[in-house]
């Protein structure tokens, strides 16, 4: 319960701020939250919150695990890498070979969601692969 | 004497009629029960009637359920009184899923994928417990952590230092 309390205003901000599915589990000492939420900004509000209570994360007592929500309506991503070209490989996995690059910017076709961190993309010159989810924003 | 056989007579058509006319504890019982399952607030109801002595028992949501439905059968003719044995539910317990905790070779395999970006930085796996080394800047760890906590290790253990 302690770890309840200690991170109480951020599974209450996840309730305010309309996370679904939210999960929290206390478990050997570690606190598990999961859930999706809306869009990308709540995430951000969440982890930020999470940075205050526990700055740069580093008690270790906290699996924050909110992944957002990507309506099925979805088919255009925005390649929202820091400045760098987004590798396309082919299959989901840094040890893939890369097949195609993606400009940081530029906004590409979401074939489909293959797993939570890989995406299957489409470039406009038809290179299709698989792209880290991480740097792709859905375009709405 | 044949007059007294007569009133006699009249007096039992009578008293047979009379009874007739009030339901017996069977029909009671039947019309209990189509009366509890048409509101459907109470589920697993008994019904048990004796001498229009209506004993109902099953399961209530709440107070008001219970109230409600004891009233719905004394309302119900020939019923004289009623022994409400309902239950209230309790409420419902929702299950927490368990915590899934990522197998180390598939951990192992996405923390690489999710590190690749940060050379600075050192990722080791056991045990599904995510071990950072190394330095990384501010902004960095503010995308890094979220992509390895969804990646549902057991816990992460962050030594990183922090520019």
């Amino acid at each position: 319960m302690a770890l309840q309390n200690k991170y109480k205003e951020l599974t209450d901000a996840a309730t305010a701020l309309g996370v679904s599915n939210l999960q929290v589990r206390e478990q050997d000492a570690v606190l598990y939250i999961d859930g999706t939420a809306p869009n990308g900004s709540v995430k951000d509000q969440l982890w930020g919150i999470y940075d205050k209570i526990d700055p740069n994360f580093i008690a270790g007592d906290l699996i924050l695990n909110v992944s957002v929500d990507v309506a099925a309506t979805v088919t255009k991503v925005k390649v929202t890498t820091e400045s760098s070209n987004l590798n396309i490989r082919k299959g989901p996995g840094t040890d893939q070979p890369i097949v195609g690059k993606a400009a940081h910017g530029e906004v590409i076709t979401l074939v489909s969601q293959s797993s939570e961190q890989w995406w299957l993309v489409r470039t406009d010159d038809g290179e299709e692969g698989y792209a880290y989810a991480q740097y792709l924003t859905p375009v709405v | 004497m044949k007059l007294s056989k007569v009133l006699m007579a009249i007096a039992i058509i009578a008293t047979v009629s009379f009874t007739s006319c009030k339901p017996n504890d069977e029909e009671i019982k039947s019309a209990i029960e189509a009366k509890l399952q048409s509101t459907a607030m109470i589920t697993a109801a008994t019904v048990e009637v004796k001498d229009g002595v209506a004993t109902i028992g099953g399961e209530c949501k709440d107070d008001e359920c219970k109230t409600v439905c004891e009233k719905d059968v004394a309302a119900i003719k020939g019923v004289k009184s009623v022994i409400n044995n309902c239950n209230i539910a309790m409420p419902a317990v929702v299950a927490d899923a368990p915590v899934t905790i990522t197998a180390d070779d598939l951990l192992v395999k996405a923390v690489t994928d999710a590190t690749k970006d940060f050379p600075m930085v050192t990722a080791t796996v056991k045990d599904g417990v995510l071990t950072l080394t190394g330095e990384i800047k501010k902004d960095g760890l503010k995308r890094l952590m979220p992509a390895l906590q969804a990646l549902k290790p057991k816990k992460v253990d962050n030594k990183l230092t922090v520019k």
